[in-house]
């Protein structure tokens, strides 16, 4: 592993498959009465957070708490923080304060990575989604998802997801969980096919593993899993797309599409979902939507990303030090 | 005033010769010159080349003195082997009167490192909407001939066509920064393979390949030459080279930066790499040395633009576009023209002096070395080769690409009329 976690790119199949394998051991200290684990007694970790995510912060923070780590919560929305001075001087308060990880969510794509090369700070740094860059942990909790629901919770330990055919639909121009994903489900030998209107996709988008659609229906029947990623509705009023009822028309998510999916294949969203948008409220809240279990499965993944990087060489999780309590 | 002779020099990378200055010209270029009455230089086979022209320097005196002044900045130029800089427009107030023109242009001669050729708005307050006072900044004393909203597109059409018709009264030129704006809304990078993986905001290549394609038709229509600053891509020669060929009067200049320099170092996320236009890709960099070579494009011009240390000591989104070059730039115009076999000497004269002069009627500049001729000259060590060290710049700023990178060549003297502005690598 390295001491950061700034991209998906950066991980070996090997780092990968080895967070997913820790996070199945963290979900299971879950479903124990007691949940917390002494692993980062004495570390502090700081959630600093430029851009407003509150489900991201909270799974972070249930994440550092299980594992007993000094939480310090840094909101800097808004103007004060609008010229870049400020993350260098966040990032050096941070440092006197003497921080052991740093979780950043920034509005401008790269700010972790500056964050962890400039200089500034000696703490491990943790992109919790930065810009239309990347967002790694929420492709390893994407990947988890899939891996529990297509290959199974203990079948799968030590697999990855090859031969898995990995469905993202939606707004990829602007989306850094589909950056992450592509990058992560490459890494772990799955097909990746990526659906959106051309006005949606990069310039450049040819040379990322994976295959390009423009139409949906014709990937369904061949999917294990189905991602739909959120889309903004003001994107319309930059001419992505002519009207809300058209995108839902062409590359929206209702029954009758969830109805081509293979028997076994599931339906995903990293939330927060615009229901009407690019799903419809009975996909949604369908069995086959794992919306629910990934926020689950968030909170586990971090875990694991937050041992793997602080923890040392200890094991996470052993039956004398969580019994002990 | 005296004399200075200069010995055994390789005038314009030829076999060495003697070149006498007597006062602010050049008495005599031969063999064997006498010594008697004259300082002596000797050259030991360094390369002898006319003062460079830069017609593209942000100076930021008015208003963005903690970046550069005229007075730092014309020290960076003459360190660099300028003798004439011609300055960019997008000053606070904005170089838009006969009144800024001439306090730049003043401020220059007082300074005396090296000529300063004001450029003026084509628009007031650069807002592309109103011709500024074009005909009052060319009477004016500091004699304006080259007019540029630079840093923005003068993007409407008419205006567009009638600045260009305006400056053939006094035979002016419009020099363009071709950047379409609404395709460039939010551009932080060049767009392509690299942006598409860091997700940063596309400046695509055809946001400027359509401005330039626009104006190469205007300037024909209504029979005007067009300047078109910082040319980055492959396709914007094409245009070029096809404007060229149907004999419309086009020129255009190219970056040191954009000749060496690609948008994979982009994903270092450093903003020393973050300039306007974008670094464009290796594709792009072999077609503007080409270009350079074989003349499509006309001139190097250095868009040295000073920019405080915090103001690229910060995430990339937030830190402001531009390099400083002044002093680098006969550097990295000799590793990616010269020590390639793409330009010799002779060439390098041509495209960072003569042609600039020609283009901003530099009077003065960019002339042949030659007795009678103006003795703006300079000296360079064309055998150094040596990591960059910003510490040693004369211009204030300090936001340079190519720090420790190793470059061939070092100015040694530089002469404006006669007087010596830069000796042994030091400024006078
Ligand atoms: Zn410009």
């Amino acid at each position: 592993m390295q001491r950061h976690l700034i991209s998906a790119a950066d991980l070996t199949r090997d780092d990968a498959v080895l967070i997913l394998d820790t996070a199945e051991e963290m979900a299971r200290v879950a479903d124990r009465p007691i949940k917390k684990l002494p692993t980062l007694r004495g570390r502090t970790v700081v959630n600093l957070f430029f851009e407003d995510s509150t489900r991201t912060r909270i799974s972070f923070e249930a994440a550092e708490k299980r594992l007993s780590a000094d939480v310090i919560n840094f909101t800097a929305k808004g103007s004060s923080v609008s010229k870049g001075e400020s993350l260098k001087d966040t990032a050096q308060t941070l440092e006197a304060m003497g921080v052991d990880a740093v979780v950043i969510r920034h509005g401008a794509s790269g700010a972790p990575y500056t964050l962890a090369n400039s200089g500034w700070i000696d703490a491990a740094v943790i992109n919790a989604g930065d810009g239309t860059h990347q967002h790694p942990t929420q492709a390893l909790l994407d990947a988890f998802t899939m891996r529990r629901r297509l290959v199974g919770r203990d079948t799968g330990i030590g697999q990855d997801l090859s031969g898995k055919r990995i469905t993202l639909v939606g707004d990829v121009l602007h989306s850094r969980v589909a950056r992450s994903n592509v990058d992560l489900l490459h890494t772990l030998g799955a097909e990746v096919t990526l659906v959106a209107p051309p006005t949606l996709l990069p310039v450049g988008v040819g040379t990322w593993p994976c295959e390009v659609s423009y139409d949906l229906d014709s990937v369904l029947p061949k999917s294990d899993a189905v991602m739909m990623l959120r889309v903004q509705r003001e994107r319309m009023n930059a001419a992505f797309f002519p009207t809300e009822r058209e995108y839902s028309r062409r590359y929206g998510l209702d029954g009758d599409r969830m109805a081509r999916l293979p028997e076994h294949a599931i339906v995903m969203h990293p939330g927060p979902m615009v229901r009407g948008m690019e799903i419809t409220a009975d996909v949604a809240d369908s069995d086959r939507c794992t919306a629910i279990e990934q926020v689950a499965n968030g909170v586990s993944i971090r875990m694991a990303v937050l041992y793997l990087l602080l923890g040392g060489n200890e094991p996470a999780v052993t039956p004398t030090r969580t019994e002990e309590k | 005033m005296s004399k200075i002779l200069i010995r055994g020099a390789k005038v314009l990378g030829g076999a060495p010769q003697d070149v006498l200055i007597d006062g602010e010209t050049v008495e005599a270029v031969g063999t064997g010159l006498p010594a008697e009455g004259a300082e002596v230089v000797e050259a030991d086979g360094k390369v002898l080349l006319p003062g460079l022209v830069d017609l593209h320097t942000h100076l930021r005196e008015p208003g963005r003195e903690d970046s550069e002044t005229v007075l730092t900045g014309t020290r960076a130029a003459a360190s660099g082997g300028f003798t004439a800089v011609f300055a960019m427009a997008n000053t606070f107030p904005v170089a838009d009167t006969a009144g800024v023109v001439e306090q730049v242009w003043r401020l220059g001669r007082e300074h005396g490192y090296c000529d300063v050729r004001p450029i003026g708005a084509v628009t007031v307050g650069l807002e592309g909407q109103k011709l500024a006072e074009l005909g009052a900044m060319h009477e004016s004393a500091a004699g304006v001939t080259v007019f540029s909203d630079d840093g923005k597109c003068v993007h409407d059409a008419v205006i567009m066509r009638r600045a260009l018709e305006y400056v053939k009264a006094f035979d002016g030129v419009v020099a363009q920064h071709a950047q379409e704006p609404r395709l460039t809304e939010g551009a932080q990078m060049n767009e392509g393979v690299v942006s598409a993986e860091l997700g940063l905001g596309g400046w695509p290549a055809v946001a400027e390949e359509s401005i330039i394609a626009r104006d190469v038709l205007l300037a024909d229509h209504v029979g005007s030459r067009v300047h078109i600053c910082h040319l980055s891509t492959a396709g914007s020669v094409e245009i070029v080279r096809w404007a060229k060929s149907r004999g419309i009067r086009v020129t255009a200049e190219v970056t040191p930066h954009h000749l060496l320099l690609t948008d994979e170092l982009v994903r270092t996320y450093n903003p020393v790499y973050k300039v306007n236009p974008p670094l464009r890709t290796e594709r792009d960099v072999m077609a503007l040395r080409e270009a350079l070579a074989d003349g499509t494009i006309d001139i190097v011009a250095t868009d040295h633009a000073p920019h405080p240390h915090e103001d690229k000591d910060c995430e990339w989104a937030a830190a402001a576009m531009g390099m400083v070059g002044l002093e680098t730039a006969l550097s990295v115009v000799q590793e990616t023209m010269v020590d390639t076999g793409l330009l010799d000497w002779a060439g390098v004269a041509d495209r960072m002096s003569a042609r600039p002069a020609q283009i901003g009627q530099a009077t003065g500049h960019g002339r042949p070395v030659s007795a009678g001729e103006p003795a703006n000259l300079i000296l360079v060590d064309t055998a150094y080769r040596g990591p960059v060290d910003p510490a040693g710049f004369a211009s204030r700023s300090r936001n340079t690409p190519y720090q420790g990178r190793e470059l061939p060549g070092r100015v040694t003297h530089t002469w404006l009329r006669g007087k010596a502005t830069l000796v042994d690598g030091k400024l006078t």
